[in-house]
């Protein structure tokens, strides 16, 4: 067949040709998962095998009598933390990574100069973030399940999986004004994502109660989703709070999602803007 | 309707030192539909920045982009639909295959797997490329292989524009050939406009109907090859294109490169 009749086919309507886009940028994801499936393979080890240290730090607080906020299931409240935090802290990865994962490749001009929207690319990025996460979060909590007695006799699955939904929706905000910083300073952005997952490591109560947090830091946690994420999940796993119940959790991360994802969508385009005023998306490293 | 209007379109760039260089000076260009038009500069002139102010990954300080009659500045996401660019660098994921490269590439443009699986198969075979390998990473190919890639990348999305930033640099002559017959056969079988930067005087000679000169960011000619041998004639002797580069910019392709890096590497310019 001829080079032209190849060439000749009707242009689509835009927000089909959006869903398109989308699909694709998760398609491309999946498939470098797949092109670095041994490397995915040693970092689901790592992570499992992280996540399986702090259980038995949960054993050992449990040997000794110790309990966490008075539950006395210390194990199963570390797990929830790892576990959780593997999966959320993947999450705000790959989305603040979606510009260095690009400088890298050298592909990033490519990208920039489609015609798709940048809300279909990060929507794009997040969906196959979320779906591989949950897969991810899946098989480590099998894992732990085969090591430890976990304690989820009275927990409230379908309560704990909609406020983890709820968070996602913020943390893909969050990611989201994080991915701009590699954009506008290629070195230093990247530091500041980093700084910016250390924070939320820190404040959210991961591993602790924030009880335990200076105040200032405890004043810094209410503007965590994970801190509401991590409060909700244990609550509902742990102690097998309702659904209707877990307004506390579920409105300021809906408040959080309804603000950040609206907000990460427009710095990254003032970002772009910037970065195509001063050149910088050619600049790598 | 032109496929490319530029007017007066100017760019600077703030250097390490806050000190400002300027890449594009007053720049004026038309390309007309189905026309192949070449820009001929040494390293530094100004024509990857050029490229890149229309593909709209560099906002111009001043002046008018209009491809196809549309604004490229206040409406990208249209102009963005009818045009595609190669560069000298593969931009491709170096560890994706070739195939998964191009339905990445393809639906970035809203082209579906369904759609752009056929034609990938098509073009690949039009453009001489060995079937067997569409399923090998991107890195096991030669650079030669890669950049047919690209512009099987580019046909797959139907460009009516098409800007070419010095296709076939590093490539050997072998590969080099293969992109120009591939240039050429795009343009016989499809009405696609083309901007093709380069520094090689014989392709520019080739490939397009009108060349450019563009020195320190200026077009300082531009017209037909024979035009602007006629224009630098002397004493009966019609110059070749290297010496009319001469004529015009006062020096030579190689010595204005060999200049530009060395001001690079002390300065360095973005």
């Amino acid at each position: 067949m001829a080079l032209q009749a190849q060439l000749a086919y009707g242009r689509k309507a835009r927000w089909l040709s959006e869903i398109v886009a989308a699909w694709g940028f998760a398609q491309r994801n999946y498939y470098l998962t797949k092109r670095y499936f041994w490397w995915e393979v040693v970092w689901l080890g790592y992570t499992t095998a992280n996540a399986m240290s702090i259980g038995f730090i949960g054993a050992a607080v449990e040997e000794t009598g110790g309990s966490f906020e008075g539950s006395g299931r210390a194990t199963t409240y570390l797990l929830i933390g790892a576990l959780l935090w593997s999966y959320l802290s993947m999450l705000f990865d790959i989305l603040s990574e979606t510009v260095s994962w690009e400088r890298w490749e050298g592909t990033i001009e490519y990208t920039f100069m489609a015609p798709a929207s940048r809300a279909t690319h990060l929507i794009g990025t997040s969906v196959y973030a979320i779906v591989y996460g949950i897969l991810r979060s899946i098989v480590i909590l099998g894992v732990i399940a085969l090591f430890f007695d976990l304690d989820l006799g009275n927990a409230n699955f379908l309560g704990a999986l909609l406020v983890l939904a709820t968070c996602s929706i913020s943390l893909i905000g969050f990611g989201m004004v994080a991915a701009v910083m590699p954009l506008l300073s290629p070195e230093k952005g990247q530091q500041v994502t980093f700084i910016f997952a250390s924070v939320l490591l820190l404040i959210s109560g991961v591993y602790y109660p924030i009880d335990v947090l200076p105040g200032w830091m405890q004043s810094l946690a209410q503007f965590s989703p994970v801190y509401y994420a991590l409060d909700g999940v244990r609550d509902t796993l742990l102690d097998g709070q309702g659904t209707t119940s877990l307004g506390d959790e579920l409105w300021p991360l809906l408040v959080m999602g309804a603000i950040c994802v609206p907000l990460g969508i427009w710095v990254f385009q003032i970002g772009e803007r910037f970065a195509k005023r001063t050149g910088r998306l050619k600049r790598s490293g | 309707m032109r496929a490319l209007e530029l007017t007066t379109v100017r760019k600077q760039f703030k250097k390490k030192r806050g000190e400002m260089t300027t890449a594009l000076d007053g720049v004026s260009l038309n390309v007309e539909r189905g026309e192949v038009v070449g820009i001929l500069g040494p390293n530094g002139s100004g024509k990857s920045t050029l490229v890149r102010v229309i593909s709209t990954l560099i906002l111009p300080d001043a002046g008018e982009i209009r491809v196809f009659g549309v604004d490229a500045v206040r409406k990208p996401k249209i102009v963005q639909q009818t045009m595609n660019r190669v560069s000298v660098e593969a931009s491709f994921f170096k560890k994706l295959s070739a195939r998964e490269n191009l339905l990445y590439g393809a639906k970035l443009y809203g082209v579906t797997g369904r759609e752009a699986l056929p034609r990938i198969g098509t073009i690949l075979e039009s453009i001489g490329f060995d079937m067997k390998r569409v399923g090998e990473p991107m890195e096991h190919l030669s650079r030669g292989m890669q950049q047919k890639i690209a512009l099987a990348r580019a046909l797959l999305t139907s460009p009516m524009l098409m800007l070419l930033d010095e296709p076939t640099t590093g490539l050997d002559p072998r590969s080099k050939k293969d992109v120009q017959d591939l240039v050429n056969a795009i343009r016989a079988q499809h009405d696609s406009s083309i901007l093709l930067c380069t520094h090689d005087m014989g392709e520019a000679e080739d490939l397009c109907d009108r060349i450019g000169i563009m020195v320190d960011g200026r077009i300082v000619e531009l017209d037909t090859a024979d035009a602007l041998k006629r224009r630098y004639q002397q004493n009966g002797h019609l110059p070749s294109l290297e010496e009319v580069f001469m004529a015009v910019s006062g020096t030579s392709l190689e010595d204005a490169d060999a200049r530009e890096s060395e001001k690079a590497e002390k300065a360095g310019v973005n």
